[in-house]
C-alpha cells in the first residue's frame, strides 16, 4: 500500500509570532520550526496503518516549503517514515492553497498513492483547504476532521469517526481517499535514537517546480494576502462595583446602554 | 568552533525534550514526593534509544557519543533530576566501562540489555572509609578457583538496588593501596549479595540511595573488568564522562530555574508592578542566564574533547565544578524570587534548590574539582617555565 502523508512546517505552537515590518509575513528570527501539530497525527496514522498492512507497504512523507523544511521532514522519517518528496523552488513563496494544492497532486500523482493522511489544517495560517482542493484536482474522496481510522480486512475501504456537533460521525470510504487529521485521533511517537539514526540514510527527493513539470505555478493561485496586520489591542477593562449585586447589575445595564451603546 | 547543532543533534534533543515534557513531568512530580522509582520511565527511555548512547549499534547502542548524551541529559535534568542522575551513571560510567573494559563476552552479555534499558546499572566505589578519597576502599575480593569472594559494604549506591548489575570496586590486593584495586560486574542476583540501608535524602528523591551489603558474595572470575588491579585506572578513565554528566544535568537544573523564575516574576505584583520590574529581580536574571550559558559552553567543550578521545580531566572538572554552582545559585535566586511560596513543595524551586545541592558533592565534590584543576594548571605552567 502506498502511504502519503503531507507535512508543513510551522512554527511552535508556543512561540510569540510578530508580524514582519512589511506586513508580508512573520518575523522568523528566533522562531523555532515544528511539524505543523495536526500533521503529526498524519504522519503517526500512515506510520501505524504501514505495519498493519505489512508487506511492501511504504510511507512516502511530501512536503512543500522552504529549504528549512528538511529537518521537519528528516523528523518523520525518523518516526519511521520511509523516504520523502520536498518540494522546493523559490517561486513558491507564498502560502496559497490552490499553488500548494496543485504541486502536491502533480507530485502525489508522479508518486502514486492509495491513501493520503495530513493534517486538519495548518497551525499557522489556519486556512484548512489544501486538503479540499487536493481532492478535487486528484478526483478522490475525502475526510475530513478524522478521530479515529480502521481499514478494513481487504485493504480497500475504511471506517472513520469524525467530531460532529454533538457527537460522532461514523464515515465509510473507498480507497484512495485523503483523510484528514484531528487531535485525538492517536498520539504521535517520538522520534527515537535509532530511528534519527537510520533517518539519515534515507531518501528526500527534492524537486523544483520544473522537476515535476511545472514551470510557472503563478497561473494556479487564486488567492493573495494583501496584507498581515498584528491582532489590535484589546479595549480598555472596566470593574463594575457596587454596594451589592443588585445595584452593580443597574450599573452595567446603564453602562452597556449609555456608554458602550450595546444596548 | 562550531557553536550551532546539527540538524541530528538538534532532533535527539527535541526528543528528549518532548519526552522530558509531556512523559516525565507529570511522573517526576508525583516520583519526587512519594520516592517511589518510575521503573516505567527507565523502559521508554530505553526503547527511545537514551540508555545506549555511547554503546556500538553492534551491542544494542546507538552510538551517539558524549555529547549527545549531554543534550539529553540538560533536558532530563530540567524536569528531574534523579532521573537524570541514574541516566548518567547507566550510560557514562557503567556502559561505558564495561565497553572500555569488559571481555568481549561480558560486553555480549550486559550490554544489548543495559542499551535497552532491560537492565539498569549501578556503580558502586564509596565506601563509609572511601569517599574522595577512592584508594581507600577495603571491599575485600579474593580470588577462590573460579570466583572471586566479595565482602564488605558499599555506600550511597544511587538505584543500586534497582539496578540488575553493579559496578563493583574492590580490594584484590590489601599491600598495594592504588594498584591493588579491581573492578567487578556484579549481578544483583548474585548469591551473597544484599542491599543494606535506604538514605533518607535531602533531596534527588525520586531516585535510590542504598548500602550493597556483600556476605560471602561469589562472582565469576570472567566477571572482572580488566585484570587483576586495574581497578583504579579503569575508575579514573571513567571519571571525566561521569563529571560531564553530573555537569550536564546540572545545567538543566539551573535553566530550570530560571525558567521557573521569569515566568513567576512576570505574574507575581507587588507595590502595584510586576516583580520582573524591579531592578533587583533582573539583576538576578541577567547573571542566571549568564552564568548558565557559560556552564553550558564548558559543558559541550568536555563533551566534545571526550568524544575525540582526547583526555580531558581539567575541562570535565572544570565543566562540573561550574555548573553545579551555577545550579546552585540559580536555584537560590529563584526560590529568593519566589518568596515564601519557593519555600513550599507546591512550587518547582523547592525541589530544584534540595536537587542541585547534591550536585557539589557527588561524583567529586568540588574540592576535589579544584584540585585536579589546580594540579593540571600548575603542571601547565611546570611544563612552559620549568622550575629552575
Amino acid at each position: 500500500m502506498k502511504i502519503i502523508t503531507l507535512l508543513k512546517r510551522a512554527p511552535d505552537t508556543e512561540a510569540r509570532i510578530l508580524i514582519n515590518r512589511e506586513g508580508t509575513g512573520i518575523q522568523e528570527e528566533g522562531v523555532k520550526f515544528v511539524i505543523s501539530t495536526y500533521d503529526e497525527y498524519a504522519v503517526e496514522e500512515g506510520l501505524r496503518l504501514k505495519e498493519k498492512m505489512g508487506g511492501d507497504s511504504k510511507v512516502t512523507v511530501v512536503c512543500v516549503g522552504p529549504e528549512e523544511a528538511t529537518e521537519m521532514i528528516r523528523t518523520a522519517l525518523a518516526m519511521g517514515a520511509d523516504d520523502a518528496v520536498h518540494i522546493c523552488d523559490p517561486a513558491i513563496k507564498e502560502s496559497e492553497p490552490f499553488i500548494t494544492a496543485a504541486v502536491l497532486a502533480k507530485a502525489i500523482k508522479d508518486n502514486g498513492f492509495d491513501i493520503i493522511f495530513c493534517g486538519k489544517q495548518a497551525i499557522d495560517d489556519d486556512m484548512a483547504q489544501v486538503q479540499s482542493i487536493l481532492a478535487e484536482m486528484l478526483d478522490i474522496p475525502q475526510v475530513n476532521v478524522a478521530t479515529s481510522f480502521e481499514i478494513s480486512e481487504s485493504g480497500d475501504k475504511a471506517v472513520l469517526r469524525r467530531r460532529i456537533e454533538g457527537g460522532d460521525e461514523k464515515v465509510e470510504t473507498q480507497l484512495p481517499v485523503i483523510i484528514s487529521c484531528e487531535k485525538g485521533l492517536n498520539e504521535p511517537r517520538y522520534a527515537s535514537l535509532p530511528g534519527i539514526m537510520k533517518a539519515k540514510k534515507k531518501e528526500i527527493r527534492t524537486k523544483a517546480l520544473a522537476d515535476l513539470g511545472m514551470a510557472d505555478a503563478q497561473g494556479e493561485i487564486r488567492s493573495k494576502i494583501l496584507k498581515w496586520l498584528p491582532i489590535p489591542k484589546g479595549g480598555e477593562c472596566k470593574v463594575v462595583e457596587g454596594e451589592d449585586v443588585p445595584t452593580a447589575v443597574k450599573e452595567l445595564v446603564r453602562l452597556l446602554r449609555e456608554e458602550a451603546k450595546a444596548l | 568552533m562550531q557553536f550551532e547543532l546539527t540538524e541530528e543533534e538538534r532532533m535527539i534533543q527535541k526528543t528528549a525534550r518532548d519526552f522530558a515534557n509531556k512523559d516525565l513531568a507529570p511522573v517526576a512530580a508525583e516520583s519526587n514526593k512519594t520516592g517511589e522509582f518510575p521503573e516505567a520511565i527507565f523502559k521508554k527511555l530505553g526503547e527511545l534509544g537514551f540508555m545506549g548512547m555511547t554503546v556500538p549499534e553492534e551491542y544494542g547502542g546507538v552510538n551517539l557519543g558524549t555529547f549527545c548524551l549531554v543534550l539529553a541529559l540538560e533536558e532530563l535534568g530540567r524536569v528531574c533530576a534523579s532521573t537524570a542522575v541514574a541516566v548518567s551513571v547507566h550510560n557514562s560510567l557503567v556502559n561505558w566501562v564495561i565497553l572500555k573494559h569488559g571481555s568481549e563476552e561480558l560486553r555480549k552479555r550486559y550490554l544489548p540489555d543495559l542499551a535497552t534499558a532491560e537492565i539498569i546499572g549501578a556503580y558502586a566505589v564509596t565506601e563509609p572509609e572511601a569517599g574522595s578519597d577512592v584508594a581507600a576502599l577495603r571491599l575485600s575480593s579474593v580470588r577462590d578457583g573460579d570466583e572471586y569472594r566479595l565482602d564488605g559494604t558499599k555506600i550511597f549506591i544511587s538505584t543500586g538496588d534497582k539496578a540488575g548489575i553493579n559496578i563493583v570496586f574492590g580490594r584484590t590486593d590489601p599491600k598495594d593501596r592504588k594498584g591493588g584495586i579491581s573492578a567487578f560486574v556484579v549481578e544483583n542476583a548474585f548469591p551473597g549479595f544484599s542491599i543494606g540501608k535506604t538514605e533518607e535524602k535531602m533531596g534527588l528523591t525520586a531516585s535510590t540511595t542504598v548500602e550493597l551489603v556483600f556476605e560471602d558474595c561469589r562472582v565469576p572470575a570472567g566477571n572482572i573488568l580488566g585484570g587483576e588491579g586495574d581497578g583504579m585506572r579503569i575508575a579514573l578513565g571513567a571519571l571525566d564522562g561521569g563529571r560531564i554528566g553530573i555537569a550536564a544535568l546540572s545545567v538543566g537544573i539551573a535553566q530550570a530555574a530560571l525558567d521557573e523564575a521569569v515566568l513567576f516574576a512576570r505574574e507575581r505584583e507587588q507595590f502595584g508592578t510586576r516583580i520582573i520590574d524591579f531592578q533587583s529581580t533582573q539583576w538576578k536574571i541577567a547573571e542566571m542566564a549568564m552564568q548558565i550559558e557559560a556552564a553550558r559552553l564548558l559543558v559541550y567543550r568536555a563533551a566534545k574533547l571526550r568524544d575525540a578521545s582526547t583526555p580531558c580531566p581539567k575541562e570535565a572538572a572544570m565543566a562540573k565544578l561550574l555548573a553545579t554552582r551555577v545550579a546552585n545559585q540559580a536555584a537560590f535566586d529563584a526560590l529568593q524570587i519566589h518568596g515564601g511560596v519557593g519555600y513550599t513543595k507546591e512550587f518547582l524551586v523547592e525541589r530544584l534548590f534540595r536537587d542541585a545541592r547534591a550536585g557539589e558533592i557527588y561524583e567529586g565534590t568540588s574540592e576535589i574539582q579544584r584540585l585536579v584543576i589546580s594540579r593540571r594548571v600548575i603542571e601547565e605552567y611546570e611544563r612552559m617555565f620549568p622550575t629552575e
